[in-house]
């Protein structure tokens, strides 16, 4: 459970959404309070960050820590299926880069500003986000990796 | 004088004992007075080969952990002339330890690519023969002989180490047979 106070920061500053270990925000918000809360409430340790799919939408969290207080806080924001695009984080907490770069090549999800939003698991040339609920489990039967072409490969 | 039988000069290795070449002592003629002996070039160098099998050190996934096991002092795999090289250019022995994932298979040829002829392969683990449970999983290559032509599967998940060394063992009845599954 994030701290109560911390919250009710969050809501009187934004129009924020209390969740059951932190808030949801307007992906327009995002990058402000996290700014908010590294530098004004002293959560400064990037935890973590994930993404889910759900029925209508994508969902991207934010964990950050307050190493004084060992308080933890989710941030959430969910962005729309179609072109889904949200702000980066890495320019607040480097600690997002790969983060988000694992979301974007499993999920899709397009982080603005990013500095170097490349596939991190997948290789290179795999078609398309394998965690989309939309992704055919059959797709990797059509997919082979590039093998190099030398004599003893021909036999 | 066409039917008379060739003189015979060597004798015939007189067994196990006292020979460095136990295992194709059927073959060696040796001649007496020391010094020479005469058998098949293909057993000699067969029999090399299966008693100096230098794997690649490569683990993929938990059956690495079952590899290392065999490699360790409880089996031993040194008395049977396998050792570990850290270059696939040393190598003429690959275990396939573990779940061979799409990314990792261009890894996995490369390395064959470059290891020296003769070379062989032993598929280690239901997920290099298969891919197992994993076979539809969207980042997994289902079998390994996907990617490089395979000499022995071993099964298993994982197999234990007498299992491994059961497959070597195949393996050498399969190199003294003069057997690969690559060119």
């Amino acid at each position: 459970m994030p701290a109560p106070e911390i919250v009710a920061a969050l809501q009187t500053r934004f129009s924020a959404t209390p969740t059951a270990l932190g808030v949801e925000l307007p992906s327009s918000e995002l990058l402000t309070a996290l700014r908010a809360l590294r530098d004004a409430h002293g959560y400064r340790y990037y935890v973590t960050g994930t993404g889910a799919e759900s029925a209508t939408s994508f969902e991207i969290v934010h964990a950050v820590r307050n190493l004084v207080s060992n308080d933890t806080i989710f941030v959430k924001v969910s962005v729309g299926k179609d072109a889904p695009e949200v702000d980066s984080a890495a320019f607040v907490y480097a600690g997002a880069e790969w983060q988000e770069r694992e979301i974007w090549d499993l999920f899709g999800v397009t982080f603005r500003a990013h500095p170097d939003l490349r596939r991190i698991l997948m290789p290179d040339d795999y078609p398309g986000h394998p965690l989309r609920k939309s992704f055919a489990m059959d797709t990797p039967w059509g997919y082979r990796p590039q093998t190099s072409e030398t004599p003893e490969a021909a036999s | 004088m066409a039917d008379d039988p060739l003189p015979v000069v060597g004798q015939p290795e007189a067994g196990p004992a006292g020979s460095a070449l136990t295992d194709i002592a059927e073959e060696v003629v040796r001649f007496p007075g020391g010094g020479v002996a005469i058998l098949r070039s293909d057993a000699l160098f067969h029999w090399a080969q299966k008693s100096s099998m230098w794997p690649l050190t490569f683990g993929l996934a938990c059956c690495a952990i079952e590899m290392m096991a065999t490699f360790a002092g409880r089996f031993d795999l040194d008395r049977f002339g396998i050792f570990l090289r850290p270059t696939p250019r040393q190598s003429d022995v690959m275990i396939i330890a573990g779940t061979v994932t799409i990314k990792m298979a261009p890894r996995i040829r490369t390395l064959y690519d470059q290891m020296a002829h003769p070379k062989w392969v032993i598929s280690m683990g239901s997920c290099a023969n298969s891919g197992d449970h994993y076979r539809n999983v969207y980042s997994v290559v289902p079998g390994v002989d996907h990617v490089i032509p395979v000499d022995i599967y071993v099964a298993g998940c994982p197999p234990t180490p007498e299992a491994l060394l059961e497959g070597i063992f195949a393996l050498q009845r399969k190199i003294m047979e003069g057997d690969r599954a690559g060119a």
